[in-house]
């Protein structure tokens, strides 16, 4: 049987839980799944420019759609004081917000113009992916520091 | 008391002409000069130039396209030793190197000596270069001399004691340049060839092999490719052997696309100091990529964990 007190102890641990639940999703953990989620897109088109699966126009388009979307307000995921702990996130991300704001600019501009028109065939594709891909590597060049 | 005072003093003395004796820098002998001629071509020094990595240091930082043809340096290395600022070897001939002659340019590469006779630290990896092929110093050469000239003036390095003594440089190269090849290869053309690229113009051990005395020595080459500490900053360079910390599960293709497109088989990308470089080597023809992926192959696996 619950007794009042049980039943204030029981919400209590709840409330704590969920405290605790909140303070581990945090900023890192939401651009890490963001990341994962432009990886994922990536993954698709790259697979098909490399030749490792069927291209497939309107897949290919639909996964640089998706990869837009995921991409979208990255540069706010990384409040100060986010560069410490479990991530690759340079501390020039902190330092030079103008120069990775700038970055992150380039790589949406490079999905906006992939994504105008579904690539028409192989060749075209590997001409998005390349273009997007620059972007990728312009900014991991900077900002993001391996560390395994 | 005297006499002790003597003796420390013939024992001081004694040291540091040894000292100075074994750190005299070398320069080029006849067995390299009898091959140096300025007919480079400049089309196969070009090929050399990217595969080389020159304008990954060399071309101001975050240079992109043409610019990074401008070898003003502009371009500050910050290391655990201290700051290295890359010098301007853009054909100028007041602040670059358009006075020199190409034997001055063969002794920079093999020997890091400058024409001045003294030691270059090894931050400019000559110890990899020291295994380069004499045709290809004088196409290297041909190819920079046709560069834009650069008006760029750099800083002196702001190196901590006891690094900023330039003749302790000598003792490091008694130690540890050596122009002989890391790992062999036997006959094989293909693995020949990669061996050269990586070991050699590519200089890939310089970041991805770990050095030895706590960092400050000479590569480890019984660790060869197996990733260590970044000279610059934090981070690690990655374990590039085919062990199980390495790019094993990596097919030929995959690192000749890597090379290619900055994309690893996982679809991540190339960060870091590894994105200039790959951009270089995606200037190189497939059969100069398909040879490092052949000799990265061969490769003793090394598991650094």
């Amino acid at each position: 049987m619950f007794s009042k007190k049980h039943f204030a102890t029981l919400s209590v641990a709840t409330v704590g839980l969920a405290i605790a639940t909140m303070a581990v999703a945090g900023p890192i953990e939401d651009r890490q799944a963001k990341m994962k989620a432009v990886g994922k897109s990536i993954g698709i088109v790259g697979k098909m420019a490399k030749g490792q699966s069927d291209f497939d126009a309107a897949l290919a388009l639909q996964a640089l759609t998706d990869m837009k979307a995921a991409a979208a307000d990255f540069e706010t995921l990384f409040p100060d004081g986010s560069g410490e702990g479990k991530t690759e996130a340079a501390p020039a991300i902190f330092t030079d917000r103008a120069g990775f704001d700038a970055k992150q600019a380039d790589f949406m501009a490079s999905l906006d113009k992939v994504t105008a028109a579904a690539p028409a065939d192989l060749k075209a594709l590997q001409a998005s992916l390349g273009e997007v891909g620059k972007n990728c590597g312009a900014c991991h060049k900077a900002y993001r520091v391996k560390k395994n | 008391m005297k006499r002790l005072l003597m003796v420390g003093l013939v024992a001081a003395l004694t040291g540091l002409a040894a000292f100075w004796l074994l750190t005299i820098p070398y320069t080029s002998g006849e067995s390299v000069t009898a091959w140096l001629k300025d007919d480079g071509d400049i089309v196969k020094g070009e090929a050399i130039f990217w595969a080389s990595g020159c304008a990954s240091c060399h071309a101001a930082k975050d240079a992109q396209g043409d610019q990074k043809l401008v070898l003003g340096g502009n371009h500050a290395l910050k290391t655990p030793v201290g700051t290295f600022h890359v010098p301007n070897i853009s054909p100028d001939q007041e602040f670059g190197i358009g006075n020199w002659t190409l034997k001055e340019f063969a002794d920079a590469l093999l020997f890091g000596t400058s024409p001045q006779g003294r030691h270059y630290y090894p931050a400019f990896p000559y110890s990899s270069y020291a295994g380069m092929n004499f045709e290809d110093i004088n196409h290297l050469w041909a190819f920079i001399k046709t560069l834009p000239a650069s008006k760029t003036q750099n800083p002196p390095h702001d190196l901590a004691f006891p690094f900023n003594i330039s003749r302790g440089t000598g003792l490091w190269k008694m130690l540890y340049l050596d122009a002989a090849s890391v790992i062999s290869v036997g006959d094989d053309p293909v693995l020949q060839r990669g061996q050269y690229l990586v070991e050699v113009l590519g200089h890939c051990g310089e970041c991805h092999t770990p050095r030895t005395l706590g960092g400050f020595g000479g590569l480890d080459r019984t660790k060869w490719l197996s990733g260590g500490p970044a000279p610059e900053g934090e981070g690690k360079i990655p374990d590039i052997t085919p062990g199980q910390s390495g790019i094993g599960a990596w097919s030929q293709e995959d690192i000749v696309y890597y090379l290619e497109t900055g994309f690893t088989p996982e679809f991540d990308s190339a960060g870091g100091s590894m994105v200039s470089v790959q951009e270089n080597m995606a200037k190189l023809p497939k059969s100069d990529l398909e040879a490092i992926a052949a000799y990265l192959k061969s490769v003793p696996a090394i598991s650094s964990k």
